[in-house]
């Protein structure tokens, strides 16, 4: 195909660059458009209007606008696993290979079946969802839903991963532009140019706005070509970032932006190792929201045709793409702005058939130049319908005496004024305010350091668009201290921008669409407003109006217009809904950045993991961290006999546990003891050198927080381990105690998890193995070295090591630690040395059958709810000193002897599998909640007993044991007869360890 | 939001966790009225429109426990005190009196 198949594009007109064809594709055919073009433009180069179709009536849409703000020109884009839809065709950059389809049609775009909803309008109106379909109940997940989410609905996204990679960045400025049309770029210039550190950003891959879609003068020079000497000198200045393709999209508290950076969009896919969009997080001390103005659409019957046009856009197709977007107009406005398009059809060597413009006068130079061009008049008159299906064939007028005329043209451009891009500046809650002059909502009070300018601020002449952006530049760059001297403002062309307002045709006869997304039309607003729904808020979600992706950016403001008018307040009285971000949608890909998979949060590894994957052991997560479960043999085909095994070969030899991961923490200084007293329950500053004690702490409501052990090595030097899951936590809290409590204690610390490596090393032949890691001479006696006994030592030759003679077991143990660096080296070595021991890893799993059998409570017993009197620790708790959580434990309520309190159970039926999860009741009870005693929370089968044990809470524990109660599980339906037991099974006396 | 870490430096809000009201203060745990003292601390904190004191932690940061006074409808933040700093003057203008 050659360049004479865009029979649309005008010779010599526009900014495309015409050396660079591209191919592409929409629904299958082929067609070449330019470098520099959007999807957008290169269809209509190519004569295709008709895009799409809409959301509930299924009705043919074209190409609206030529910006972010389109309603109806949404496509999906690409294919296979990059499918996205819902697309802009007038923002997607043309690139070669691109590959288009439309949306939302069966079978085909030009014969669409479900058009067949728009007979059945009267079904889809406003607040259908809340009045149609409510019965019967049972037929809406059935056969109601279905129906519509088929019927209704826009593109379909990929159903394969995403297989492009996003990227975060962040970026500090002094003067943060937003948009570089006139008034942007003249900001940028006047900031950067006093030396402030600028960021101008603009959503589209050209920057210069409207510069380059209107045939303007500046300085003498053309508007496109002006802004390419401004260009030129901001990127010639170091202190100067400029952020194409980049859509600021949200304010945030603190001069905080959110921004997309499309890197790749305008690439078949991303080059290796590019990303395909970038998230940044612009921290900006001065702000210019410089985002112009959005045309809006006069609302007149079947105004949603393919074919009708705002007239921005129509100019947009002729200047910046040179692209005739029709061959015969009608143009229908309410301002100059709009009327003087004439101009533009005319120098593209469109026809224009008639100009319509509500006004009774217009200023004589239009009128002249209509006279001229030879298009009749209709002063007064309006559009009041749209001729044609699937692109429009005509329109008819009704002049100002109300005779109607009929014309044919295939092009109706339309033009009710501008509403200043102003969502931005109501981000963070501010106000909009509403200026009859222009008839359009301008920016109210502003967050700190940001303002408008230009056409965003209602502003809208290029005069002052440039103007107001000098001025601003300048003002926000002295602001933050900038020397910045006034800079020459261009000179432009004359224009003028008078405006009546002007809404909605009343007299149409077919649909007037208001929100051409959501399809909601003129007598939507009418029905929602008879029903009541007369504040706009109601009137937005009753109809939807302005819920879409394009933020009702061409729809809001008319929608409330034709409220004002059916409730007789004025349009300031009505209000205007909240704009949110963001501006533009943004892809979850963006907000996700790195964070996907198995990147979602990183992943802590142990020093020794990777000597436990070479074991195969099985790892299980435990907060970030991951942990060997257990590390099954080849010939082992369940997890359980695993697991039997490695319990035993701890009970009858020995075994080694990675540890590292609890939590750690150095507590020094001179009043350290005092400090750990006021957060332990039991005391601390009491604990001899050399000795390490079991702790438990409480939150301030006098629930426990967690639980560890505090070794002594010095008078003013402490070292406790947390749980896994709280290190963190704990450690936060030992710093709000220090600094906020007790800001006069004398004690630092220091989180130290990461830095030690640790190794329980359980069972019998433990001090076998112990003694052959240590440096001599130390004496791991029982007499030298006895239980709960720590050391600072040295290990493996000459490491720095610490030896705690601690037992979670119940066996004769030890806990080993040595620098990170060292910890594979440790783990290989206590295996190496322990081999004729028979030494075995085992897993958190073993650990966690063991620490059942000796009742010793987990996270399942310390969830939140429990006391220290719940889990058996009452009598732990000192009574001569105050700690956290003292006096709210003290509570009646939490005192109450009828808490559940822990207990162990074991099965009547030595046979019988035990449910953590299952409820306690009376042997003779009804299993109702009436009734429920407690619950069962850890179980485990106990290989050193032969069968199920439990650990749970029951109410009054103390006073039955011995009893035989019911365990009722009605969830997996099951209900066994335990018997009440204490929490310890093995080893009550605690004779094992002390060995 | 930003918040201005005196060791630190002003830094972006995802280095912060928040903990609650910073115009409480943890009850003497001697008092006749500990009881009520510390269910009032616990439980009963007040939900202000307008300027609050906040504990802040710089937890991706210096550690530090920070106060910080910040209007709950604007969330512009007017100050930012080190917390020890805070405690410390509450510790010793208490020992003064007495």
């Amino acid at each position: 195909m050659t360049s004479e198949n865009q029979a649309f594009r005008l010779a010599g007109r526009g900014v495309v660059d015409r050396s660079k064809t591209f191919s592409f594709t929409f629904d299958g055919i082929p067609y070449e458009g330019f470098a520099g073009d959007t999807l957008a433009s290169a269809l209509l180069a190519n004569g295709v209007h008709l895009v799409g179709r809409s959301f509930k009536y299924h009705r043919p849409r074209g190409i609206l606008t030529s910006g972010s703000e389109d309603p109806s020109a949404l496509v999906e884009l690409r294919t296979g696993a990059r499918r996205e839809p819902n697309t802009k065709a007038t923002v997607t950059e043309l690139y070669d290979g691109l590959e288009a389809t439309s949306q939302n049609r069966f079978p085909s775009l030009r014969f669409d079946f479900l058009a067949v909803n728009s007979l059945l309008s009267p079904v889809f109106s406003a607040g259908f969802y809340y009045k149609t379909f409510m019965w019967p109940a049972s037929f809406w997940e059935k056969l109601y839903e279905p129906m519509i989410r088929r019927a209704a609905g826009l593109g379909r996204a990929a159903m394969e991963e995403d297989p492009d990679s996003y990227d975060k960045a962040n970026a500090f400025c002094d003067v943060l532009v937003v948009g570089s049309g006139a008034a942007g770029l003249m900001a940028a210039i006047s900031a950067a140019r006093s030396g402030a550190r600028v960021i101008l950003a603009d959503e589209s891959f050209a920057f210069g706005g409207r510069l380059l879609a209107e045939n303007r003068t500046i300085d003498g020079i053309n508007s496109a070509a002006w802004v390419k000497a401004a260009i030129g000198e901001l990127s010639s200045l170091s202190n100067v970032r400029l952020l194409p393709r980049t859509t600021i999209f949200g304010a945030y508290d603190g001069g905080t932006y959110g921004a997309v950076e499309r890197v790749a969009d305008h690439l078949v896919k991303p080059a290796p190792g590019q990303p395909r969009q970038r998230l940044w997080r612009i921290v900006a001390k001065r702000t210019i929201v410089a985002q112009g103005a959005t045309e809006r659409p006069i609302v007149f019957g079947n105004n949603d045709r393919p074919g009708v046009m705002l007239a921005s856009a129509a100019r947009s197709y002729i200047n910046r793409y040179g692209v005739a977007p029709g061959r015969t107009a009608v143009v229908f406005s309410s301002n100059d702005d709009g009327a003087a398009t004439i101009n533009d059809l005319a120098n593209a060597g469109i026809s224009v058939a008639a100009l319509v413009d509500a006004r009774p006068a217009l200023p004589d130079a239009i009128t002249a130049r209509a006279e001229a061009l030879g298009a009749r008049i209709f002063a007064g008159g309006v559009v009041s319908d749209a001729i044609g299906g699937s692109r429009v064939k005509g329109a008819c007028i009704i002049d100002a005496s109300g005779a109607t005329h009929t014309l044919s043209c295939d092009l109706i451009i339309v033009s009710g004024g501008f509403n200043p891009n102003m969502q931005m500046t109501t981000h963070l809650g501010g106000r909009p305010q509403w200026r009859d002059d222009l008839a359009a909502f301008v920016p109210g009070a502003m967050p700190k350091g940001m303002t408008a300018a230009g056409a965003a601020n209602g502003s809208f002449s290029l005069a002052s668009c440039l103007a107001e952006g000098a001025r601003a530049g300048s003002a926000a760059a002295a602001d933050v201290g900038f020397d910045a001297k006034p800079i020459a403002i261009p000179a432009s062309d004359e224009e003028s921008n008078g405006i009546s307002a002007f809404w909605h045709v009343d007299r149409a006869k077919h649909k007037a669409f208001v929100d051409l997304q959501n399809d909601v039309t003129a007598a939507d607003v009418a029905l929602a407003q008879r029903e009541g729904f007369s504040a706009v808020e109601h009137l937005k979600r009753y109809t939807t109006l302005g819920m879409a992706t394009d933020q009702g950016r061409t729809s809001s403001v008319n929608g409330l217009a034709i409220l004002a008018q059916l409730t007789g307040k004025t349009i300031p009285a009505t209000g205007i809904t909240t704009a949110r971000p963001p501006y533009s949608p943004v892809s979850l890909g963006a907000l996700a950045g790195e964070h996907r998979g198995k990147h979602f949060k990183p992943t802590r590894l142990t020093p020794s993991h990777n000597w436990a994957k070479e074991q195969g052991a099985v790892f299980v997560e435990a907060g970030l961290w991951l942990r060997a479960l257990y590390f099954p043999k080849p010939f082992e085909t369940d997890a359980q006999t695993t697991v039997i095994r490695e319990v035993n070969g701890v009970r009858n030899g020995v075994g080694v546990c990675d540890v590292s991961t609890l939590g750690k923490v150095e507590v020094h200084g001179p009043d350290a003891g005092k400090f750990l007293d006021r957060l332990y329950i039991n005391m601390m500053s009491t604990l001899a050198v050399g000795r390490a004690r079991y702790g438990a702490m409480l939150r301030e409501d006098g629930i426990m927080m967690d639980d560890g052990t505090a070794a002594r090595f010095a008078e003013d030097r402490y070292f406790v381990t947390t749980t896994t899951v709280n290190a963190i936590k704990v450690v936060q809290h030992m710093e709000l105690c220090k600094q906020w409590h007790w800001p006069d204690l004398d004690v630092q610390i220091v989180p130290s998890t990461d830095q030690w490596a640790q190794y329980a090393v359980a069972g019998p032949r433990a001090r076998d193995l112990i003694a052959r890691i240590v440096d001599k001479p130390f004496d791991v006696s029982n007499a030298a070295f006895p239980y709960m006994a720590v050391a600072e030592l040295t290990a493996l030759g000459g490491i720095k090591a610490r030896l705690y003679r601690l037992s979670f077991s119940g066996e004769l143990a030890y806990e080993i630690a040595v620098p990170a660096r060292h910890g594979e080296l440790l783990m290989r070595t206590l295996m190496e040395k322990g081999q004729d021991l028979g030494v075995i890893p085992y897993g958190t799993e073993a650990l966690g059958v063991m620490r059942i059998e000796k009742g010793h409570v987990g996270g399942p017993e310390l969830n939140g709810t429990t006391t220290a009197a719940d889990v058996g620790l009452g009598k732990m708790a000192s009574k001569k000193k105050d700690y956290i959580g003292r006096v709210l434990a003290e509570r009646p309520g939490l005192t109450n002897p009828d808490r559940p309190r822990l207990a162990g159970f074991r099965p009547v039926d030595r046979a019988a599998r035990l449910r953590s999860g299952a409820h306690f009741v009376g042997r003779n009870t009804e299993p109702v909640a009436a009734n429920a005693l407690g619950h069962m929370t850890s179980v485990a089968y106990s290989p050193s007993l032969g069968h199920w044990v439990g650990l749970g809470f029951l109410s009054g524990a103390e006073t039955r044991m011995g009893e035989i109660i019911r365990a009722y599980d009605p969830v997996r339906g099951e209900d066994t007869l335990v018997e009440v037991v204490s929490p310890t099974f093995y080893d009550s006396e605690g004779a094992r360890l002390r060995v | 939001m930003r918040i201005s870490c005196p060791h630190c430096g002003e830094r972006a809000l995802d280095e912060f966790s928040y903990l609650g009201d910073a115009s409480v203060t943890r009850p003497d745990p001697a008092a006749a009225d500990a009881a009520d003292a510390f269910y009032t601390y616990a439980y009963e904190r007040r939900n202000i429109a307008g300027p609050t004191q906040e504990l802040w932690y710089h937890q991706a940061g210096c550690h530090a426990w920070l106060v910080v006074t910040r209007d709950t409808r604007t969330h512009e933040i007017s100050d930012v005190k080190a917390a020890q700093d805070v405690a410390l003057e509450r510790v010793n203008s208490t020992t003064g009196a007495a």
